[in-house]
């Protein structure tokens, strides 16, 4: 079920980054991201449990994570 | 925290009050002994933590032993408001000239306890308070002064006791006193409080209630009553949504969220919460004419499924149309998480959070973004500028509106 009132998307070309994806599952408080063997993989239903923490966007390249609110159109 | 009546009666005892030479029963045979070695006509007492048993049949008289195990077997299997006995008291039958009641209470808005007496026990102190108000003697007392026998006296005064019935209830009141103040309680009651016909004071029966806050300063007298540490005692069984909200509650390790809503029929949900500002926030709610539907504590930067999960629980109660979802104080529970998780909460169950929120009133952390996703949804809110008193005249304005 996707998010209410958050939603993340991760660019097509970061998606199969291992290493990208071990770091987001590790970095987000609230256990949005999961890494798989086939990459990063959104668990649509913690998104929103999204704390607009920014730690996402730190941990990935700029413009490899998108973290959208839903309510007013606007992203982090 | 609420004690059966055979743990209040050995507390009584334990103090200095004459009480009946009564025994502690947890089966038909020990019942039958205990009336044996009692040896004469006895009272059977279901020993439940609810009121009613006089009524419910969980009181019952007895001439013989074998009369006393009979009932003894028949109370032990009765259920009482949802209740089943820890076990049975067999009481002598006392040969009573008058029946009186003395009573400690907590006064909540003096901040002192206070002494109560009536010359006419055995019923209600209640209704004795209503109808004969001139029975009932009142004085409070100061938990940082000494206790002086003679304040007692004065409150048996009042209701036209004199002589030596006074001299010999006065040690009475007064032991209760004490034991109020020593034990951490809320209530201490004797009732009724027996002058027999030899002239001698007994207790016939006792009511406590301990401060549950107190028991870590009380182990002395949980181990002497033989209660573990992990035994919870409440006044009633958990209500379903009580059950249902202590169950989202510990899945879930964010955040704090309660929920009682036994003794409450009203028709206005309360998600409610901040620095103990539930009760205030439920005063304000009746200061307004308003009936709430339930009593709830959230806080502590709960998740938003943990905000939803109570909001879905109060909406789901039978009657509730609206939900007021207010914090009396500037907290770090974020606003955003929790108005996510009531809107969620409306929308699960297919409802508008614009009709079924009455107020959003949450000051705090992250207020800003919290009023955008409230603006988005079409919730009435509002700031700390707003006192909680107008947020709940609002709410309760929204709710009979739509009742109307």
């Amino acid at each position: 079920m996707p998010g209410i009132f958050i939603d993340v998307e991760v660019a097509a070309d970061a998606r199969s980054d291992a290493t990208l994806a071990a770091k987001l599952e590790e970095v987000c408080p609230v256990d949005i991201f999961a890494a798989t063997e086939s990459g990063v993989e959104i668990v649509e239903q913690n998104l929103d449990e999204c704390v607009l923490c920014r730690l996402c966007l730190d941990a990935a390249p700029p413009g490899a994570v998108r973290v959208i609110k839903l309510y007013d159109g606007t992203e982090l | 925290m609420r004690l059966f009546e055979f743990e209040s009666r050995q507390i009584v005892k334990d103090a200095g009050i004459p009480v009946t030479n009564y025994g502690y029963a947890l089966s038909a045979e020990e019942a039958r002994s205990a009336a044996a070695e009692i040896g004469g006509p006895v009272v059977i007492k279901s020993q439940v933590l609810t009121g009613g048993r006089m009524k419910a049949g969980g009181v019952k008289f007895a001439d013989t032993p074998e009369e006393a195990a009979a009932h003894a077997a028949e109370i032990l299997e009765l259920e009482i408001g949802g209740h089943m006995p820890r076990g049975v008291l067999v009481d002598p039958k006392a040969e009573v000239e008058q029946e009186y009641y003395a009573g400690i209470v907590w006064d909540g808005t003096r901040k002192q306890p206070m002494m109560l007496f009536s010359d006419m026990g055995g019923i209600d102190i209640e209704e004795v308070a209503e109808q004969h108000p001139d029975h009932v003697g009142r004085g409070h007392f100061s938990n940082l002064l000494p206790f002086s026998d003679f304040q007692a006296k004065q409150v048996i005064a009042q209701t036209g006791v004199t002589g030596s019935e006074l001299n010999r209830a006065t040690p009475i009141l007064a032991a209760l006193a004490r034991l109020f103040q020593t034990c951490d309680m809320t209530l201490a009651e004797i009732n009724p409080l027996a002058r027999l016909s030899d002239g001698r004071f007994v207790a016939l029966d006792a009511h406590m209630d301990l401060e549950d806050e107190a028991r870590p300063r009380q182990k002395a007298l949980m181990a002497q009553l033989g209660i573990p540490a992990e035994e919870q005692r409440e006044a009633h069984e958990a209500t379903p949504f009580e059950t249902a909200v202590t169950a989202i509650d510990s899945a879930d390790h964010r955040g704090v969220i309660q929920g009682k809503d036994a003794g409450f029929h009203g028709n206005i949900g309360l998600v409610i919460g901040a620095g103990g500002g539930s009760l205030t926030l439920t005063d304000a709610v009746r200061s307004q004419g308003g009936k709430p539907a339930n009593y709830s504590e959230i806080g502590g930067n709960p998740s938003v499924a943990k905000a939803c999960g109570l909001a879905k629980a109060v909406l789901e109660k039978d009657g509730v149309e609206k939900i007021a979802v207010m914090m009396s104080i500037v907290s770090n529970t974020r606003v955003d998480i929790v108005a996510r998780g009531v809107i969620k909460a409306c929308l699960e169950l297919g409802k508008d959070p614009g009709e079924t929120i009455a107020i959003f009133r949450i000051p705090g952390a992250w207020e800003e973004e919290g009023f955008k996703i409230l603006d988005h949804y079409g919730v009435e809110y509002c700031d700390r500028s707003v006192s909680m008193h107008e947020a709940a005249r609002r709410a309760v304005e929204k709710v009979q509106g739509a009742a109307a």
